[in-house]
Order: C-alpha cells, then structure tokens, then sequence
C-alpha cells in the first residue's frame, strides 16, 4: 500500500507540474481555433487531435487539468475551513446551536448531493461570464461539501472537550476561544487531512457530473466536465476523446491512494 | 413498552415532519433570491399583448413574498393541490406520477442490483482465502468509483447496453467497500472462526451467524443507498433521455421552476428521511 501511495503522489505531482509548465510553452493557448484543422485526428502537431473548432485538444486537457485540480484542491480547502467553524463550534459550545447544526447536517447529508448541487447552480444565470461560472461552481462545491466534514470535526471536538488537557488549559483561564483552536483543533490535524484528501475527488467528480449536464463552467474555459461533454455525442467520439476520461479516473485514483484509509468515503 | 415506542416514533415523525418543512423553505428561498428569478423568457414573445404581458408580471409578483408564497403552496399541497408548473406548464401532481414509476423502476433496479454485485463481489473478497479474488473485486470496484456517474451512463448508453444496470454499477462500488469491511468484521468474530473451524456448512454461517450480526449496519446502509441512488438517477436519466423525476428535476433547476423544485425536494426530503429512519428503526 505504501508503494502504491508513492506511486500515486509521484504520479500526481507530475500531471500537476506538467499541467503548470505547458502554460509556460509558446503558443499556449485553449481558445486559439486553427479553422484549417477541423476535429482532425492526431497529428505531430496535434497529438489528441482538435475538437469540432479546431482547438487543440491536448492543450485543453492540459489547462482543464490545472483548473479542476487547482480548483478542487481549493475548494476542498474552502469546505474544511466552513466544517472547522461550524463543526467545531457546535461541538465545543453544545446546547441547542449543536442541536440545530446536526439538524442541518443531517438534512444536507440526506438530500442527494447531485440535486443540490443541481439546485444551486442553476441559481445563477445561464448566460454568466465564463470565469463568474468557474469560480460559482467551485464555490458551490465548497458550500455544499461541508456537512460531511462538519459532523467528523464536532466529533472530534467533542472526543477532546472532556480530556484533561482541556480541563487544565480552562482551569489556568485559557480563554474559550484559544482552548478550541490552539489545543482542540491541532490534535484533530490526522482528521482535518483525512477529510481534506477524500474531498478533493468528490469534488472533482462533482464538477464531472455537472459538467456533463451543462452546469459547470462555460466555455471558453476547459474543466474535466465540460470536457467529459464530447462524449455525449456518439458521432464526435474518438478513441482520443477518451482522455479528459482517463485523466479524471487517474486524477481520482491517485487520490484514493494518497487519502488516509485509502479513500473510502470518495 | 409500547408506550415508550410510541413517543419514539412520534419524535421521529415530529422530526422528518420538521426537516421537510425547513428543506422546502429553503429552497424556496434560494430559488426565489437567485438573479433571473424575475425574469420571463415568455415575456420575450412579441406576439403578447399588454394584458397577457401584466398577467405574468403579476403571476411573478405573487411569488415575491417567499413566505407568503410557501404558506400559500403549503396550504394547497395539504389539500393535494401541488400546483402547475409554469415551465412545462401541467399539474405538477400530473408530471410526478407520469415520472414516478420510470424513476422508481430504475432506483429499484439500481438499489437490488447494486446491492447484489457489491454482495457477490465482497463475500469471496472476505472469505477466499487468496488474496487475488479480493484484489480483483477492489480493483473493480475502485475503477467504477473513479469514474463520474454521468460518464458510466453515456458510455453505457452510446454502446447500446442495458440503461437499468447503470445505477448498480454507481451504486456498486460505493457500497462496496462497506460491505467487504462489515463482512470481514463479521466473520473474524470468535463465534464465527469457531464455528468455520468445526466444519459449519458456509451457506450456515452466513446465514445463521454472520448476517444477522452485521444486520444493523446493513440495514442503515441501505437507507443511504436508497438517496444515493436518486443522485445517480439525475445524470443516467437527463442523459439518457429517461422520463423520470431525475430529469424532472434538472429541466425544474435548468428553468427555475419554483414551484416543481420545492415539491421534489420537499418529497426526496421525506422519501429519504423515511428510510432512514425505517432502516434505523429495523437495525434498533
């Protein structure tokens, strides 16, 4: 398992800097349409071929690589930060916000993720500029995926509440504030990670699906999702059409590898 | 006794009831606050005239109030009035059950099915002795879950394979892995290797010892399937084309329909708290 969790870190660590330095090379660019190249095949000049305008795809794959994990990576970040907050408040303060916060909890955790996700993004308008949809979608991702962390964090927070450390750390006049963050929050570091690694392919799987229905970011901008769209018509799809696929599934696996317990909340 | 399981019940009826409430209130507020909301693409038609154009500012002004407008559609659903969707334009009691049984047709198929391969694949995963059958099943089963749902269903569809074993192969591998670990708790538990190493007839130890052990788990594990399985409904049926309540939803979210997205989430609130609780309420 180790090795295979090397493997997956290497792995990802070079489809991440492979991603980041094609943005560097000359003539980079995901918009540019060579009108002469029309969804042609691979080529020395267009290894993945071009899409129905003419963009290259392997450049696309490249940049759309970058923002879905950049961004997942951000937005798994964002979630945490809210679970922090909620969870740990609720955890530490008890009573009725703790009522209240596992409540909601629970109501998030037993809508379907999809319909919410759904829900939300449609919120917006259809016709918003294409960075507002990228950053909208990652930012719903983040809003949404915090109930799950939250219930692990108040957990955790409660687990320690009662220990001694706590009990002296109050005793001496630690204010309340500073017991949670500075001798709570640090202990469930395992736990934070854990949550941290497990969400960023759930969120990456997310923006697949949304992107798949047409919710995800607009074009010009390439995401995994948007993508995943060619394949929705039979007649376009290539064998090399596959790879926004094969990317995704190596992307999410590595991450199962890398996540604590091997993933098994994704 | 029975006295204590009544206001068990009671509670938790109390609770689903004011779960549902809040779900629908908030969606309802969400919808009616998001930009465009106001906006009418019938309002574009250039063959309205004035009255026909202040008719639907009118029909938008009623749903200004959100709490007017959801005490006002609560009154109605309590007397079976789900009211008319302005964006397919029909009853949505109507659209629900012409959609209800394709949706639940392929959740029903999803959830068995699902439930069969993760069984089928766990048990010799947990009980071969050599490691290649439980290598093989996890490799499976971490491929499937690496792939988007909505990627599993276009695929399926464009090769012309059966649409119903879609939601079994997404719900499969997320169930799974539980499976295989509440099979392996189960059967290192010291009654259980006694009794494989009397010789107990495995079909009997499955059975008799280790199903009813792992049972609680099982049984709240299969509540959540039933969620996880509307969720994969969503993709497999917009995608496919499926008439379903998944599709219901997405051309509801797509169009802004305030009044069909409050009703389904209202009835996915209370079909998936219901099993919860009934899965919970088996399991205790």
């Amino acid at each position: 398992m180790k090795r295979f969790r090397t493997l997956a870190w290497i792995l990802l660590a070079a489809i991440l800097a492979l991603s980041l330095a094609a943005g560097f090379l000359p003539g980079f660019s995901y918009t540019e349409q060579h009108r002469e190249f029309i969804s042609a095949g691979p080529s020395r000049h267009f290894p993945l071929g071009t899409d129905d305008l003419g963009r290259d795809r392997l450049v696309r794959l490249l940049c759309a690589t970058r923002i879905s994990l950049l961004l997942a990576a951000a937005a798994a970040l964002g979630a945490l930060l809210l679970a922090v907050i909620v969870g740990g408040a609720a955890g530490y303060m008890g009573g009725w916000f703790d009522s209240v916060m596992v409540r909601t909890v629970d109501l998030m955790l037993s809508l379907p993720w999809l319909f919410l996700l759904i829900a939300a993004r449609a919120l917006l308008p259809l016709d918003a500029a294409p960075e507002t949809s990228l950053l909208v979608t990652y930012f719903l991702l983040a809003l949404l995926g915090w109930a799950a962390p939250a219930r692990v964090v108040r957990a955790g927070v409660r687990s320690f509440r009662q220990s001694d450390f706590v009990m002296q750390a109050r005793a001496l006049g630690c204010p309340e504030i500073r017991v949670l963050v500075r001798h709570i929050l640090p202990n469930l570091r395992p736990v934070l990670l854990a949550q941290f690694w497990t969400s960023i392919p759930i969120f990456i799987l997310a923006e697949a699906n949304l992107g798949f229905l047409g919710l995800s970011a607009s074009e010009p901008f390439p995401t995994w999702g948007n993508l995943l769209r060619e394949l929705q018509s039979p007649v376009m799809v290539r064998p090399e059409s596959f790879a926004p696929v094969a990317a995704v599934v190596l992307a999410v696996l590595c991450f199962k590898f890398i996540a604590p317990w091997g993933g098994s909340q994704v | 006794m029975p006295h204590i399981w009544a206001i068990k019940i009671a509670r938790k009826l109390a609770a689903v009831g004011a779960t549902v409430l809040v779900g629908g209130l908030l969606t309802a507020a969400l919808v009616r606050m998001s930009p465009g909301f106001d906006s009418d693409e019938r309002l574009l038609d250039s063959r309205l005239d004035g009255a026909s154009r202040a008719a639907i500012r009118a029909e938008h002004a009623a749903n200004s109030n959100i709490v007017s407008f959801y005490a006002h559609r609560l009154a109605a659903m309590l007397h079976g009035d789900l009211g008319q969707s302005p964006s397919l334009r029909r009853p949505i009691g109507e659209l629900i059950v012409d959609r209800l049984p394709v949706t639940a047709e392929l959740m029903a198929a999803g959830v068995v099915g699902g439930w069969a391969l993760a069984f089928a694949l766990a048990l010799p995963a947990v009980i071969c002795r050599r490691k290649l059958a439980s290598q093989v099943a996890g490799t499976f089963s971490t491929c499937m879950l690496c792939l988007p749902p909505a990627a599993v269903a276009v695929l399926i569809f464009a090769w012309g394979g059966p649409v119903r074993i879609i939601v079994a192969l997404v719900l499969f591998p997320r169930l799974f892995d539980y499976c295989r670990n509440l099979l392996a708790d189960a059967y290192a538990r010291p009654h259980i290797v006694m009794a494989r190493a009397k010789g107990v007839r495995p079909s009997r130890i499955l059975l008799r010892h280790v199903l009813p052990v792992s049972a609680p788990q099982f049984l709240a594990l299969a509540g959540v399937s039933v969620s996880m399985a509307f969720g994969a409904c969503i993709p497999v049926e917009t995608l496919c084309d499926l008439p379903g309540l998944g599709q219901l939803a997405w051309k509801a979210a797509i169009a802004r329909d305030l009044p069909v997205l409050v009703c389904l989430t209202m009835m996915i609130t209370v079909v998936t708290q219901l099993c919860n609780s009934a899965s919970d309420g088996a399991a205790a």
